[in-house]
């Protein structure tokens, strides 16, 4: 029965996360993505299997045992460990625990890059000067401008054409602030629809905004085309207006919160996977704010159901930049997050955490999970001017621009990007070959990853670790869901 | 039924290197400052 430890070549720690969270243990099994509660004789076996396997010895009985002694644990008699060997030898035999390894395989492009989705900057200027602003409070390091109709109509007739058989376009209007160009924004709508009709296509818009200037006609008109939004908000009133100040340093929290709410209500049925018409309030939070929770809280008791609040990625000068001693308070932020969201869901107060959905029953299939997030082939972001780049957070680096939509022909993208970015997937991280968490982060952001190691292949590491700590919390949660019986079936299958 | 594992969710990932690659699903965006859809919490549109 421990054959199915001793397998050459399978590594525990990296194919079968086995974790204490709450009150519950679990396994996550990694290639198969099913889920396990384990009593703790289960538990501390695969642990006890999983030392060995580290210390380079062999599993045996007698082994196990040993580590459990040196541990100052009890002990398993034969029959215990006999009868968990047994239930974790069937469970390698249907294949939802110690399953085989997942195929290496690389993800297959055609030759052109299918742009599917463009990220448009309709305005480099923005009406606050948020501190951790990596768009350097607007303007990406150039100069403060706004995007012409005609820029923004040769983006989206560029993703029209470049998204090839692919009826479904996205659009995303980003800035700075792109409210400060709403008109050119209207304009663009009403080009976009019409000339993704004549072409048997939709394009899914979606504008991400500081609120500033969220007033009831802009609500109304958001309302009336369907375009899903993105409204910054950080929690609390103090920290929020040390980061999100205007020019003049005044705090934006005392305008902004009342018109966040009041476009949040007009989306009561928004959905927590981003799908259709939606909304998300969104916050960064700082080494200011470690116990970032009392801020989700927050925004939760306004009555803000779709919430999501993200690490700063920061420069280690930079004040607000997470430092040493850190890591461990915001590791405990996200336990008490979740264990405030169940307390809250049999209050029926339930709100959703962005980084805690996990769609274990209808995810993404293992390709969309190698490859991740498509910058530089299947997105790219716009400037003012027209310069194509990867992402968002590459525009203004001059070394990352692909090409304009001013060039002869802007399909033609800068060749050496486009096969850096597609050649960026999980296997070609090192480190994410041999990580538990790798279906689900996709080897993380590649700007964050070139702005720490100045490579795509080398991680930003305190991402992993949210990242890994995000996921842990999110299994939890989905755990104790099933339990409650607030989904319908106690076991399902992946769709995909 | 089983005296010390309670299989939550069954699932068949590795199995989806045939079945998927589509490329329909919603562009995903791992970064820390925009929240679009991440990996881990997108759904399969197929």
């Amino acid at each position: 029965m421990l054959d199915i430890f001793n397998i050459h070549g399978y590594h525990i720690s990296k194919n079968v996360h086995s974790y204490r969270q709450g009150d519950l243990l679990i396994a996550h099994d990694v290639n198969s993505g099913s889920l396990h509660l384990l009593d703790e004789g289960t538990y501390e076996v695969i642990k006890a299997c999983e030392s060995l396997q580290e210390s380079e010895k062999e599993i045996s009985l007698e082994g196990i045992n040993q580590v459990l002694r040196q541990a100052g644990k009890q002990t398993l008699v034969e029959e215990e460990l006999s009868e968990i060997l047994t239930e974790l030898d069937e469970l390698r035999r249907e294949g939802t625990l110690f399953s085989v390894e997942a195929e290496l395989v690389t993800p297959n492009y055609p030759e052109r890059p299918i742009v599917k989705a463009i990220c448009l900057h309709v305005a480099h200027d923005c009406n606050l000067r948020c501190e951790y602003c990596f768009a350097g409070t607007g303007a990406f390091g150039g100069s403060r401008t706004l995007m012409d109709f005609e820029t923004g109509k040769r983006g989206i007739d560029f993703v029209i054409e470049s998204s090839g058989h692919r009826n479904h376009c996205e659009v995303d209007f980003f800035g700075g602030e792109p409210l400060l160009n709403f008109k050119v924004i209207k304009d663009l709508v009403d080009y976009g629809k019409k000339a993704a009709a004549e072409k048997n296509k939709t394009i899914k818009f979606t504008l991400t905004t500081n609120g500033v200037l969220l007033n009831e006609k802009i609500q109304a008109y958001l309302e009336q085309e369907e375009i899903s939004v993105v409204l910054s908000l950080d929690g609390r009133p103090e920290v929020h207006d040390r980061m999100r100040p205007y020019a003049d340093g005044r705090g934006s929290y005392a305008k902004v919160t009342p018109l966040i709410k009041q476009f949040a209500a007009k989306r009561p049925e928004s959905s927590p996977f981003a799908v259709g018409n939606y909304y998300y309030v969104r916050g960064t939070y700082t080494h200011f704010n470690c116990d970032f929770d009392q801020d989700v809280l927050h925004m939760a008791d306004l009555g803000i159901k779709q919430i999501s609040v993200e690490p700063v990625v920061a420069g280690p000068k930079d004040a607000y930049a997470f430092q040493a001693g850190d890591l461990d308070k915001i590791l405990e932020a996200y336990d008490r997050l979740g264990e405030e969201l169940i307390l809250r869901r049999a209050q029926d107060r339930d709100f959703n955490f962005f980084h805690f959905n996990v769609a274990l029953d209808q995810g993404p299939c293992l390709i969309k999970r190698l490859s991740g997030c498509g910058a530089g082939h299947e997105y790219v972001a716009i400037s003012p001017e027209g310069d194509l780049y990867p992402c968002h957070q590459f525009v203004g680096q001059a070394d990352y621009k692909m090409g304009s939509l001013y060039d002869e022909n802007p399909h033609q993208l800068k060749g050496e990007l486009v096969q850096a970015f597609r050649a960026a997937n999980v296997y070609a991280k090192s480190s994410c070959r041999e990580c538990w968490a790798r279906f689900s982060c996709s080897g993380g952001c590649h700007a964050a990853n070139v702005s720490f190691t100045q490579t795509l292949t080398d991680v930003y590491t305190l991402g992993c670790e949210l990242q890994k700590k995000r996921l842990e919390v999110a299994l939890y949660l989905k755990i104790n869901e099933i339990q409650q019986n607030r989904i319908s079936s106690p076991t399902q299958e992946v769709r995909c | 039924m089983a005296k010390h594992i309670q299989t939550i969710v069954k699932a068949n990932l590795s199995a989806t290197v045939k079945t998927g690659g589509c490329g329909k699903c919603q562009t995903s965006c791992q970064s820390a400052c925009k929240t679009s859809c991440t990996v881990g919490n997108q759904v399969c549109v197929k």
